[in-house]
């Protein structure tokens, strides 16, 4: 009798930061904020509730438009991302071997230990009218002037590609590497050729990777500030910069809230779809990154 | 498409220069921004003017550099402080939270993984703003009610650690759940059998074996604390952690001294990194 009650004691004490840790930084917030964003002034300090900002939301074409974009943007950059990581991520999991490989899949993970900021400024120097590429193009007889790359969509998108990379590259590493390549020989000797081996074996082994790949990019990327605003200027307009402007610029807490409660919205909706479409739980997607 | 299967050599060629092409993809911007740390121009852009040290140890105008750049400086200083209270109070969460998951069944644990997780799949900017109406709410209804004003509750350094501190235990309760799930339980009655208290038992057995995950842990939180910028943007008052100033420096256009920022967090992550790899490599995980 003695132990059990020393092992409930102990639970409590365990589920005490834990239960105050979730109530108090992540569901009292957001049902706070989700109260706010029904809340409609009326008049000096007196307040009424009503959707009236999420109506507002979608009958002003440029908050509406703003979310599409980041939304659409997002999937672009999120299949972009994967067309690109994934030949590297087969590269590293199946061609090299030994030392190479653990090189390789090393030098993938190092821009990561460096914040977005300075990633994002390599970008900036890189790129601007003055900047390097810019400078190479005009010594190569290219063009004859300065060119100004910054502050366009291609622009943008290099930079959120760039900053996704490795969201997308370890786990498709991880999942290709469990591939026996005793699987890959069968489809050949079977009269398959690089084609059908790929469409029949590798990307159905490699599933579970492709979509926590694709998820964490997606909500990743759905959630930047830095890379849009920086590398796209002024006319990026990201959906998050909308809430920034709101929240701090505007001082209306009232619709930045509904804002943040339909970016959370559309990103739990586009997780939740992965999950569905791949037979996966939210737990062994987010144990596996 | 394996080694073992025969493939022409002009698709292994293209193979070969579109991975040594996205390497260079991958090392190009922060190269790039390492190097232009020692041009002596005002701006980080061509052409090179000359090996310099200014935008380290100059100390005066308009060449101001890094190390007498009091705004640097101070930001640097509060990223420290921040980093350091956020890795604390989310690496003791963390273990707490990885022992209440491996150790234990209570109702709605399911439930209860799956709402740990979340701090995961909430954008940043979200987590921050939400963070920001609630404290405000609990510090309005006060000040109106009571009359005190509670000023921590107000954006500054209390909220920008809670903030990070809200998703940084996620992912330190995932990397040290990871090795306790490995450890050997018999170890631990073993210590039981021969008189030592449960605590005993852990304090002795336990958290050694889990020390190469909590450093890990730490490490990484370290990192995403200092690193941040999302959530410390929606938070942030007067003391500006670096990434806030460096954002705001970088909107206006700056001298190479964001360069000089860039290559001693380089540095500095590396230095990180290494220690990480050799903890773990001496304890083996």
């Amino acid at each position: 009798m003695h132990v059990r009650s020393t092992t409930k004691l102990t639970l409590i004490l365990l589920l005490a930061p834990f239960v105050i840790w979730l109530t108090a930084l992540v569901i009292l917030p957001h049902v706070d904020m989700f109260m706010l964003s029904i809340r409609e002034k009326i008049a000096p300090r007196t307040y009424q509730t009503s959707f009236a900002n999420y109506q507002e939301f979608f009958t002003e074409p440029l908050y509406w438009n703003t979310l599409a974009r980041t939304a659409v943007m997002s999937i672009f950059a999120t299949i972009l991302t994967l067309f690109i990581a994934f030949p590297i991520s087969y590269y590293i999991a199946k061609i090299a071997r030994g030392k190479v490989k653990s090189i390789l899949f090393l030098l993938c993970l190092l821009p990561f230990w460096v914040s977005e900021l300075v990633r994002t400024f390599g970008w900036m120097i890189l790129l601007r009218e003055t900047g390097i590429i810019s400078n190479l193009l005009q010594w190569a007889g290219v063009v004859d002037g300065p060119v100004e790359m910054l502050y366009n969509d291609a622009t943008v998108m290099v930079g959120l590609v760039y900053t996704s990379m490795l969201f997308m590259v370890v786990p498709l590493v991880t999942t290709l590497d469990s591939l026996d390549d005793s699987y890959i020989e069968a489809g050949y000797d079977l009269g398959g050729n690089g084609f059908t081996v790929m469409r029949e074996i590798v990307i159905p082994h490699a599933m579970p990777g492709i979509v926590s790949g694709c998820i964490v990019v997606f909500m990743l990327t759905l959630g930047n500030y830095l890379t849009p605003i920086l590398l796209g200027g002024k006319n990026s307009l990201w959906f998050t910069s909308q809430i920034y402007n709101q929240f701090i610029t505007r001082f209306n807490w009232e619709l930045g809230s509904a804002f943040g409660f339909l970016l959370l919205i559309v990103s739990s909706l586009m997780v939740w779809l992965g999950l569905k479409l791949s037979r996966q739980t939210l737990s062994s997607t987010m144990a596996e990154g | 498409m394996i080694p073992s299967i025969p493939q022409s050599r002009i698709s292994k060629i293209a193979y070969g220069s579109y991975v040594g092409l996205f390497f260079v993809y991958l090392i190009l911007p922060l190269s790039v921004a390492a190097t232009f740390a020692f041009n002596d121009s005002m701006f980080p852009s061509l052409p090179w003017e000359g090996f310099t040290l200014d935008w380290f140890m100059n100390d005066t105008e308009p060449k101001l550099g890094l190390f007498h750049d009091r705004t640097l400086t101070k930001g640097i200083a509060i990223s420290l402080f921040v980093a350091l209270c956020t890795t604390l109070i989310s690496v003791s969460v963390g273990t707490t939270n990885a022992f209440l998951f491996e150790r234990y069944d209570f109702p709605f644990k399911g439930l209860c993984y799956v709402l740990m997780i979340l701090p995961l799949v909430i954008p940043g900017v979200i987590l921050g703003i939400s963070i920001l109406v609630f404290s405000s709410t609990i510090a309005n209804g006060v000040e109106d009610n009571l009359g005190y004003d509670l000023d921590f509750l107000r954006p500054g350094l209390t909220l920008v650690v809670l903030g990070q501190f809200s998703f940084i235990t996620t992912i330190a309760t995932l990397v040290i759940s990871a090795r306790l799930r490995k450890f050997d339980l018999s170890l631990e009655e073993a210590a039981l059998n021969l008189g030592a208290t449960k605590w005993a038992a852990v304090r002795t057995i336990t958290l050694p074996y889990l020390m190469p995950a909590i450093i890990g842990a730490a490490v990484v939180s370290f990192l995403m604390s200092f690193e941040n910028f999302n959530t410390t943007l929606m938070l942030v008052g007067s003391d500006a952690p670096l990434t806030i100033t460096m954002f705001d420096r970088m909107k206006e256009g700056s001298t190479p001294v964001l360069n000089a920022v860039s290559l001693m967090l380089m540095i500095g992550s590396g230095v990180l990194a290494l220690m990480m790899v050799l903890v773990q490599r001496d304890k083996g995980v």
